[in-house]
């Protein structure tokens, strides 16, 4: 008997332990989809697909699209900390490149460039690419960098570590570390801004139309003029990224 | 016998009495059972309090990010809305050379002042030094931009006192073409063709200084234009070299091989 009510015992055990487990898991998943529903979530389905072009051969390097960003989105002040910043080219007729960017461009660039002879010289803004197949998001441990449906390449900067692993993945150096908020940064395409119906901030004050935001396929869209009209590169091509930023006239020397 | 009799009652045990089989089970299995079922269920309580409302409604990712990334302030209003008060200034610049440079180009980030303009007025730039951001002399920017040399351009008077920021059409046409083709005019007057007139090569229509993009200067087409100074037989001055028009660069425009505006020969 005492043997018996033993067995009885585990028996009831196992039972139970059998019923609770999938119960529990039952609770918690019924209590996360209600949890999913809960809060106030627009939504964000519709088609867009974002792009940016640019025209290198009618950037004067003025830097007020550095400047614009940084205003826009708060980019700390220090100097080495951007969004988005502008490169200048200098190519000699030796074959020596010279680029330089003093304040990201975004106080323009001294006109006195060096005495030897110049082939060919050019500014270049740079930007994150909004890669299709974006290298930080797939070293992000935790998710904190995402794609979203419409193209765009966000940070959750609640929900970053601060490992810095996406900074080493970009191959664009596109990504800086805030100092303020510790977690990864970078350009967001002015995500709240586009999402509104105007455009990022760059290309707001760019004064020569260099840059061109848009939807990529659509028919009616500054950036089907875009590709219509010029012949298009992306940076690094052979990293199989698949940017979103496309160039016109880019020269072979940018890297 | 023994054996087969074994696997019967195992069979019947089977469709029968399920207890029965479940005790047939190891003990030690049993309780690693227990241990594995509390082990899977705290891993999916843990999980679902450690994992965000939001995550992996569209992706690996907090949904809610975007809205918070959505829910940041604009600061730069666009060019449409300034039209709404200031229409004359938007007319006046929308048909002069500053018609693509933006009014928060130049008066920076006005979103608050277009909510409330007596709150916040914003800054004009008044001062000799921001126009030259874009418009002093650098060789990196493209041909045909108007540049000036800021040293030698009317100091130091600030730039509005001749120039309308809205519509800053200069005082009188440049006459020179180093206005907007400072480059070539610089490289040009270190060369050897420093004492040839642009106009000598290039035929520009005077509309050319008011809408350059809509008539276009001629470009030499043959290489008889310059053998008119470098053939053996042209009638030019005797100090300029001559080349033998019939074997030297055969199949090539002069061009290809000699920059017209620093004509090297090495
Ligand atoms: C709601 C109407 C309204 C809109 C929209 C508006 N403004 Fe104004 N703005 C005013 C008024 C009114 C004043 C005169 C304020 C004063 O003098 O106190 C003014 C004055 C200014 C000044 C004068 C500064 C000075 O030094 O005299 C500037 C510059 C200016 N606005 C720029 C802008 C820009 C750029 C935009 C677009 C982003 C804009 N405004 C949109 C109403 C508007
Ligand atoms: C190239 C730079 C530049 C751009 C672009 C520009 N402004 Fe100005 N703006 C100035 C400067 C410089 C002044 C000061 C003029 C003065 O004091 O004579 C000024 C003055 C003003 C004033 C006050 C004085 C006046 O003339 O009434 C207003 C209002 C104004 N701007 C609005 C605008 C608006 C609206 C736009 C866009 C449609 C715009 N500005 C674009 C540079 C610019
Ligand atoms: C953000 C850049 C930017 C700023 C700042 C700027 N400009 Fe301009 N400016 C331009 C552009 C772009 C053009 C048009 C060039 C073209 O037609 O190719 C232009 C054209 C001009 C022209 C016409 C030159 C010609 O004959 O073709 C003048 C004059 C001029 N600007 C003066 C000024 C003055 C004065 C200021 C300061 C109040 C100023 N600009 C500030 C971008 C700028
Ligand atoms: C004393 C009046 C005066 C002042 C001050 C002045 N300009 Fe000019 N600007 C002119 C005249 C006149 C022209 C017509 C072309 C010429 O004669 O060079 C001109 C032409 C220009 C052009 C067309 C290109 C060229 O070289 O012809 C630009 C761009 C320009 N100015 C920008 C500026 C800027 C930027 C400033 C301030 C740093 C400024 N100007 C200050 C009178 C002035
Ligand atoms: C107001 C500014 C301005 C002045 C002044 C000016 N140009 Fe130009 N020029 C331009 C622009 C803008 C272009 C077009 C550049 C481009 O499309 O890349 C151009 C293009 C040209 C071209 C190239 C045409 C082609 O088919 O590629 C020639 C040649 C030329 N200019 C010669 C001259 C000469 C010679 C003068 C003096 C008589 C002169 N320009 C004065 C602005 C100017
Ligand atoms: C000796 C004749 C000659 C003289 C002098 C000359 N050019 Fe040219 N230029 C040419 C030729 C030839 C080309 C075509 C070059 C080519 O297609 O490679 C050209 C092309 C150009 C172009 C368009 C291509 C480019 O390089 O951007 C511009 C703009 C231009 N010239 C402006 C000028 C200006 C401004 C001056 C005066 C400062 C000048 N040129 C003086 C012969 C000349
Ligand atoms: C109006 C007459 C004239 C025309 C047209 C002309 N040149 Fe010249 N060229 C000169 C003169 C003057 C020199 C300088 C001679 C000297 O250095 O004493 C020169 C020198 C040269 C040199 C020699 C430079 C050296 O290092 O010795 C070359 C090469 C040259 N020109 C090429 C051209 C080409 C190519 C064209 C046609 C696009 C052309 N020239 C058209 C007058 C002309
Ligand atoms: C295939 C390239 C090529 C072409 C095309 C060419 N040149 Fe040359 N040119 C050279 C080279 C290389 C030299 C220097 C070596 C030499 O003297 O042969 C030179 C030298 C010259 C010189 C200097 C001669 C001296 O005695 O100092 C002149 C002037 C000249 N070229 C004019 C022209 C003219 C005009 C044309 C067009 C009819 C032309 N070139 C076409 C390659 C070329």
């Amino acid at each position: 008997m005492k043997k018996d009510k033993k067995e009885l015992t585990r028996r009831e055990f196992l039972k139970k332990c059998a019923v609770s487990a999938p119960a529990v898991l039952l609770l918690a998943e019924a209590e996360s989809i209600f949890a999913k529903n809960s809060p106030e979530l627009s939504d964000h389905k519709e088609a867009h697909y974002f792009g940016m072009g640019i025209q290198i051969d009618k950037c004067i390097g003025c830097g007020r699209c550095v400047n614009a960003c940084k205003l826009e989105n708060s980019v700390p002040d220090e100097p080495f900390y951007f969004r988005t910043w502008v490169e200048r080219y200098v190519v000699q007729v030796d074959n020596e490149v010279i680029v330089e960017s003093p304040h990201g461009g975004g106080e323009g660039f001294p006109s006195n460039i060096s005495e030897k002879g110049i082939a060919r010289t050019f500014f270049v803004p740079k930007l994150c690419n909004h890669c299709a197949n974006p290298p930080c998001v797939q070293v992000c441990p935790v998710g904190a960098t995402f794609s979203t449906q419409d193209g765009v390449v966000l940070v959750d900067e609640d929900y970053c570590i601060g490992c810095r692993y996406c900074i080493q993945a970009c191959p664009y150096g596109a990504r800086y570390l805030n100092p303020f908020t510790k977690t990864a940064d970078k350009c967001t395409f002015c995500y709240h801004r586009i999402k509104k119906g105007s455009n990022p901030a760059c290309v707001e004050v760019c004064p020569t139309k260099a840059r061109i935001f848009g939807e990529i396929s659509l028919r009616s869209s500054p950036l089907t003029r875009f590709f219509r009209f010029n012949k298009v590169q992306v940076l690094k091509p052979y990293l199989n990224t698949e940017p979103r930023v496309y160039y016109a006239n880019l020269d072979g020397e940018v890297r | 016998m023994k054996y087969k009799g074994k696997l019967f009652r195992a069979s019947k045990e089977a469709t029968g009495d399920l207890n029965a089989k479940v005790g047939k089970i190891p003990q030690q299995l049993k309780s690693l059972f227990v241990l594995f079922l509390v082990l899977i269920s705290l891993f999916f309580l843990l999980r679902h309090f450690f994992t965000p409302d939001t995550f992996g409604k569209y992706g690996h990712y907090r949904a809610a990010a975007i809205d918070s990334i959505m829910s940041q302030p604009l600061r730069y209003a666009g060019a449409q809305l300034c039209m709404e008060c200031h229409d004359d200034i938007y007319a006046l610049k929308i048909e002069s050379y500053h018609r693509d440079v933006s009014c928060e180009g130049c008066h920076g980030p006005a979103i608050a002042h277009t909510e409330d303009p007596s709150e916040f007025v914003p800054p004009a730039p008044r001062e000799r030094g921001y126009c030259p951001l874009c418009h002093e002399y650098n060789p990196s920017r493209p041909t045909g931009f108007p540049q000036i040399d800021l040293t030698s351009h009317n100091p130091p008077k600030p730039c509005i006192d001749c120039h309308d920021p809205h519509d800053p059409k200069p005082p009188h046409t440049p006459e020179q073409c180093s206005a907007c083709h400072a480059e070539i005019y610089r490289t040009k007057a270190v060369s050897h063709h420093a004492p040839l007139l642009c106009t000598r090569c290039h035929e520009a229509p005077e509309a050319h200084k008011d809408q350059p993009r809509m008539h276009l200067p001629s470009k030499p087409t043959s290489r008889t234009f310059c053998g008119e100074c470098h053939a053996m037989e042209a009638d030019s001055p005797k100090d300029i070299p001559r080349i033998m028009m019939s074997d030297h660069g055969i199949g090539y425009v002069c061009w290809q091989c000699h920059y017209p505006h620093y004509p090297e020969v090495r």
